[in-house]
């Protein structure tokens, strides 16, 4: 049975800013606000709604961080799962146009 | 006061925007009389504000609480029509609720009803002769005004020494209001609860506000250029310590009044929250309970 893929995109009810290698992002819905460390915004920045998650993995974090693929796997679902909660990432088994 | 030049404030908003706003409507916000024998101009931040009623003690009641902020032959930037209520009206645990709706800005809590026309800069509140919600009616619809100028209220005190203004910034019991009492006489306290600032140019202005927190007395109507923001936390000793700008971000965001339900306005106030940590360095301000913590401020 395939793997579903799974494709991310900015939500459009945030406002963010990047500051050096991190990245602050307000939620423009409930106010939340969330910091990204380096890893969180290299995610961020990739989530363009074509690229798929296991694609970031491999391509901005196994090759940019030095950390293995597995954790680098767990970590960043995690990642997407909370920021998906707070409609911060739009998160779908299909490319999202932009 | 200098203040910048007038006709700056553009608060068009956007058509369509107003599809987040999915709260109650007003029904309560009738006919209005056409009584408004008595007018007092209330200039907050360079922003003239007339409020017109029938009242005459209420006149005495504004003067009163609005004192060295009442201003007399300018033009007002807004114009609101104070329509005087018996206290228990509406329900008193109705908190506060901003959104926009047809072209109006309205604002409800449960001791007022107020709104006002973007095209008409024209309002009505409906209150009981109180200044406690006239005070938020006002608060409010400056944080509405600032927002699309890169300005916000900060839940902050603030002063002025030697030509420079400070604020300090906190949440409760932070120390907001014990550090401003401490001020030695050379300090101007421009507010002990909510800061008004502004951006004029290329930097950012502090202005005094009447809004007052537990010290109980309007800030002085003075006004000058921000030169740090503190983030205040009670310690044993005094020190300063530099933040890093998203944390300094995040802070200030936790701090900054905003009240409308419009993710249009929050946006501009997080980039202009973001523009100011850009021009104003933020410090955590770690201080111990007495006057020596001024030997480090200004």
């Amino acid at each position: 049975m395939p793997t579903t893929e799974t494709y991310l995109a900015k939500s459009t009810d945030i406002a963010a800013r990047k500051l050096g290698d991190e990245t602050i992002i307000m939620s423009t819905l409930d106010s939340t606000i969330f910091m990204l460390n380096p890893t969180g915004t290299a995610i961020w920045e990739a989530a363009d709604g074509n690229a798929t998650l296991s694609r970031i993995i491999e391509e901005k974090l196994c090759a940019e961080f030095d950390v293995p693929l597995e954790q680098a796997s767990a970590d960043a679902r995690h990642f997407v799962d909370e920021l998906a909660e707070h409609g911060i990432l739009v998160v779908s088994d299909h490319p999202i146009p932009q | 006061m200098n203040c910048p030049k007038r006709g700056n404030f553009n608060v068009t908003k956007r058509s369509g925007s107003d599809r987040f706003f999915c709260y109650k409507m007003a029904p309560h916000m009738g006919a209005l009389s056409n009584c408004a024998d008595h007018e007092v101009m209330i200039e907050i931040g360079c922003i003239p504000i007339a409020l017109q009623t029938c009242d005459s003690d209420f006149v005495s009641l504004l003067r009163s609480r609005y004192g060295d902020y009442i201003q007399t032959g300018k033009t007002a930037d807004f114009t609101f029509r104070v329509e005087l209520i018996p206290p228990g009206t509406f329900n008193p645990e109705d908190d506060a609720e901003v959104w926009f709706e047809k072209g109006e800005w309205r604002l409800e809590r449960g001791d007022f009803r107020a709104t006002w026309s973007q095209d008409t800069r024209q309002g009505v509140i409906r209150q009981s002769a109180n200044p406690y919600s006239i005070d938020s009616v006002l608060r409010i619809t400056h944080t509405l005004l600032l927002a699309r100028t890169g300005g916000f209220l900060l839940h902050a005190s603030s002063a002025e020494r030697n030509g420079k203004a400070y604020l300090f910034s906190g949440l409760s019991e932070a120390g907001k209001t014990t550090i401003a009492s401490l001020a030695p006489a050379d300090v101007a306290l421009l507010t002990d609860e909510a800061s008004y600032v502004r951006r004029v140019a290329d930097h950012y202005m502090a202005y005094g506000t009447p809004f007052a927190g537990e010290l109980g007395r309007p800030g002085k109507n003075v006004s000058a250029p921000i030169a740090a923001v503190y983030l205040l936390e009670k310690a044993q000793q005094n020190r300063i310590a530099n933040m890093e700008p998203a944390e300094a971000i995040r802070r200030l965001m936790r701090n900054i009044l905003f009240f409308a339900h419009d993710p249009e306005l929050v946006r501009l106030v997080f980039e202009s929250a973001c523009a100011f940590v850009a021009a104003v360095p933020v410090y955590q301000l770690s201080f111990f309970p007495d006057e020596r913590v001024w030997d480090l401020i200004g």
